[in-house]
């Protein structure tokens, strides 16, 4: 694999790689220097052609802790305002002296352009891409998921899928590239996946996608989820009629209180994961996100492990051969 | 000059020589011998009547950096062409007789097809009010087609008295079928391909529901109407209802709505990025079924040359279309002949006969009969060539079937008498005064 455009393209043994590496690096964080010299003397780009403070700086200390150098590209005062196309972007960026471009674009498929043309020769990590897909945050989501199951029983996360597992994605499935790399990822690594959404925010077409899907967010709580993926809702969807008003969709499909009042009655061990940002209130109420049971910070965490073993496998490993640090 | 094309085979019924005398088939028989006629060779081809395109983008006056007048019509002449409808939406926009003669007076210049414009049914396309249709029908340029392409003509009200008032000069209002409130920021068909892909979605009830309202009016009003390229099983299922009722309604359909599916845009190439979107192998088959039985009266490429940056870039970013002239008539081979589902009399009919009757076009798309105008193509059935957009005659570079190996290659365009084509490869214009 010569580049991380979507976890469709992903077998499991190239993900479960992905992951294991990623555990090496999450305990490297936990060390007193963080740093390790892997892809030193190399470039990475992190090309932004949309609004991301997190998922940036998520990428930029994944590079720096493997002491490579970071150029920071956002659209806003480049010359992309200026009307400049995305090859030439690419080009300058090549010309400059890039070794890998890590890509968010508003355009589904701007990453797989970028690796089919012959515009630049470099590994491409798609960032999120449009509505499209978000490769990285659905392999930390897992990760997450599959060293909280591990630490529960008390085993080895290394190796291990997600065989099994009942996941539920919860919220505005139509605008989520997190849903759409969740929902391969998941089902790669074995678990089963419920989506739950207002029919309005579910994508013509998803019948046929892999997994159940549910516009009762009560009955799938209730009939026992090992986790609960909460996507953020923008209310300006509100506007383009998806649902009558903010207040609505939270008592249908938000996490609230009272379902988080639920769950915890029934002594049910669901785990919340949020990509964040959290709309609290909306998707998410505040007891819920503070809960125990939520792991929002720690994906935030796992997350700079899961890049930096994207960026090393792209760029000095190999996703077919073993690993070594 | 005068042409004898030996041993063709008409409309693949009937084996004979052609002469052609002063721009007109002179006689037609066997062994026919002439000595001041130029010999074409045409074993094993089939003559077909001139190709009239009910739809071709020629982009000038506006943007001749994409195609001109000239390249248009060359690339139409190499694709069996002998006339073309040039759509309305250049720049300016041809909704004054002006604008429509100044494009037919650079046809008739460049001498390669009929250039017959089509005129804009609103001013400026903008869909608020009619424009000059009746300075439009009486200019040089003679407009019997009118339409907005590009855009819907989506009022109701403003749709029902366009219909009503080019009755009044025999025309046709050929509409591009397209809700716009339900395909706002569309970027492809809406199924299971763009729910994977998260791309916004064009669902087929955005056309569906503006030609069924639009069959509606045109019965209400007793008017004529055209559907241009119409893309999804549904539109087929409803034009055919049309049809059975007695609605005056035409419909076209692309060469590459017949062939090409939405399964292309998982490369996010832009080359396959086009209005009406490519739809479902479903409605692929609907609409070979729907040319097969008539509903769908004709082929219009909807030609639309776009310039190299407008599609070297990502998918949201690139224009809409894909050049068409000089491959459509090896689609209709392929995916029509091929299949067993039209004879090449139906290609004729398909490709020349009803799209000159729809546009007007007096001396073109005429029987193959002594004293017709001499508008004639010769196509080598068994020929396989690869499609390189290089080697094209239009600006355009943007052709899906690049790459692909297609059926049957133009031999040979005669444009009233003059061959603008010879051994497959343009030879010359027409000269003005001729």
């Amino acid at each position: 694999m010569k580049h991380l455009i979507s976890t469709r393209d992903l077998s499991r043994a190239e993900a479960i790689q992905i992951l294991d590496v990623a555990e090496e690096m999450r305990e490297a964080g936990t060390r007193e220097v963080k740093k390790l010299p892997a892809l030193r003397g190399r470039t990475v780009v992190n090309l932004f052609f949309e609004d991301s403070t997190r998922t940036r700086i998520s990428f930029e200390a994944a590079a720096k802790r493997l002491s490579a150098d970071v150029i920071n590209f956002s659209a806003k005062g480049s010359s992309v305002s200026k009307g400049e196309s995305l090859k030439d972007t690419a080009q300058t960026l090549l010309a400059i002296g890039a070794d890998a471009v890590v890509i968010r674009h508003p355009a589904s498929g701007a990453p797989a352009r970028l690796a089919a043309t012959d515009w630049i020769d470099l590994p491409i990590v798609n960032a999120g891409d449009g509505m499209h897909e978000h490769p990285t945050q659905a392999l930390l989501d897992a990760f997450t998921l599959r060293r909280q199951l591990a630490l529960r029983e008390n085993v080895s996360p290394l190796g291990r899928g997600l065989d099994g597992l009942k996941v539920a994605i919860v919220g505005d499935i139509l605008h989520s590239r997190v849903a759409r790399s969740n929902l391969w990822l998941l089902r790669t690594l074995g678990a089963e996946v419920t989506m739950v959404a207002p029919p309005t925010l579910l994508p013509v077409g998803s019948g046929t996608w892999p997994c159940t899907i549910s516009y009762d967010l009560d009955s799938v709580l209730n009939a026992g989820v090992d986790a609960v993926m909460m996507l953020r809702v923008q209310g300006e969807r509100m506007k383009a009629a998806y649902f009558p008003n903010p207040r609505e969709y939270s008592r249908y499909w938000g996490l609230d209180d009272a379902r988080l009042g639920r769950l915890n009655a029934a002594g049910m061990d669901t785990l919340i994961l949020h990509p964040g940002p959290m709309n609290r209130g909306l998707e998410i109420s505040s007891a819920a996100a503070d809960s125990d049971r939520a792991l929002v910070l720690e994906q935030v965490t796992n997350g700079v492990a899961v890049r930096m073993a994207s960026l090393y496998l792209l760029l000095s490993g190999d996703l077919t051969k073993e690993s070594s640090l | 000059m005068n042409y004898l094309i030996r041993d063709a085979n008409i409309l693949g019924e009937q084996r004979a020589d052609v002469l052609i005398r002063d721009g007109v088939i002179a006689q037609i028989g066997t062994e026919l011998s002439a000595e001041d006629a130029t010999v074409v060779e045409a074993a094993g081809q089939i003559l077909l009547p001139g190709l009239v395109d009910t739809h071709t983008h020629l982009r000038e006056p506006g943007r001749e950096d994409a195609e001109t007048v000239l390249t248009g019509s060359q690339a139409a002449a190499k694709g069996g062409y002998t006339a073309v409808h040039a759509m309305a939406n250049s720049t300016p926009v041809a909704d004054t007789a002006g604008v429509v003669e100044q494009v037919y007076e650079l046809g008739r210049k460049a001498g390669w097809v009929d250039v017959r414009p089509v005129g804009a049914v609103t001013v400026g396309l903008a869909g608020e009010q009619l424009s000059e249709i009746g300075a439009m029908a009486d200019s040089r340029a003679a407009v019997r087609m009118f339409s907005d392409d590009g855009i819907c003509v989506s009022d109701p009200l403003l749709m029902r008295r366009a219909l009503e008032y080019v009755k009044a000069f025999d025309g046709v209002i050929a509409q591009h079928a397209q809700e716009p409130r339900l395909t706002e920021g569309a970027q492809m068909n809406e199924g299971e391909t763009s729910a994977e892909l998260g791309m916004p979605g064009w669902p087929a009830v955005a056309e569906e529901s503006i030609i069924a309202r639009d069959v509606l009016l045109a019965e209400h009003v007793d008017a004529r109407l055209h559907v241009c390229h119409v893309s999804t099983a549904g539109s087929v299922e409803i034009i055919r209802w049309a049809k059975a009722r007695g609605i005056k309604v035409t419909a076209e359909v692309t060469p590459h709505h017949l062939l090409l599916t939405d399964e292309k845009v998982k490369t996010f190439d832009p080359v396959y990025k086009v209005n009406p979107p490519l739809r479902r192998n479903e409605d692929v088959l609907a609409l070979r079924a729907g040319v097969a039985d008539g509903t769908i009266d004709v082929i219009g490429t909807d030609h639309a040359p776009h310039p190299s940056e407008s599609k070297d870039c990502e998918w949201a970013q690139a224009a809409m279309g894909m050049t068409g002239l000089e491959t459509a008539l090896s689609i209709v081979q392929h995916t029509l002949v091929e299949t067993g589902l039209l004879s090449w009399a139906d290609v004729a009919r398909i490709t020349s006969t009803v799209p000159a009757q729809i546009g007007r076009l007096s001396d073109q798309g005429r029987p193959i009969a002594e004293g017709e105008p001499a508008n004639l193509t010769l196509v080598d059935p068994e020929a396989r060539w690869i499609v390189d957009p290089f080697a094209m005659a239009t600006k355009g570079r943007n052709s899906p079937f690049a790459g692909m190996e297609l059926p049957g290659a133009v031999r040979a365009t005669f444009f009233h008498g003059h061959p603008t084509v010879l051994d497959g490869e343009l030879a010359s214009a027409r000269s003005i005064d001729a």
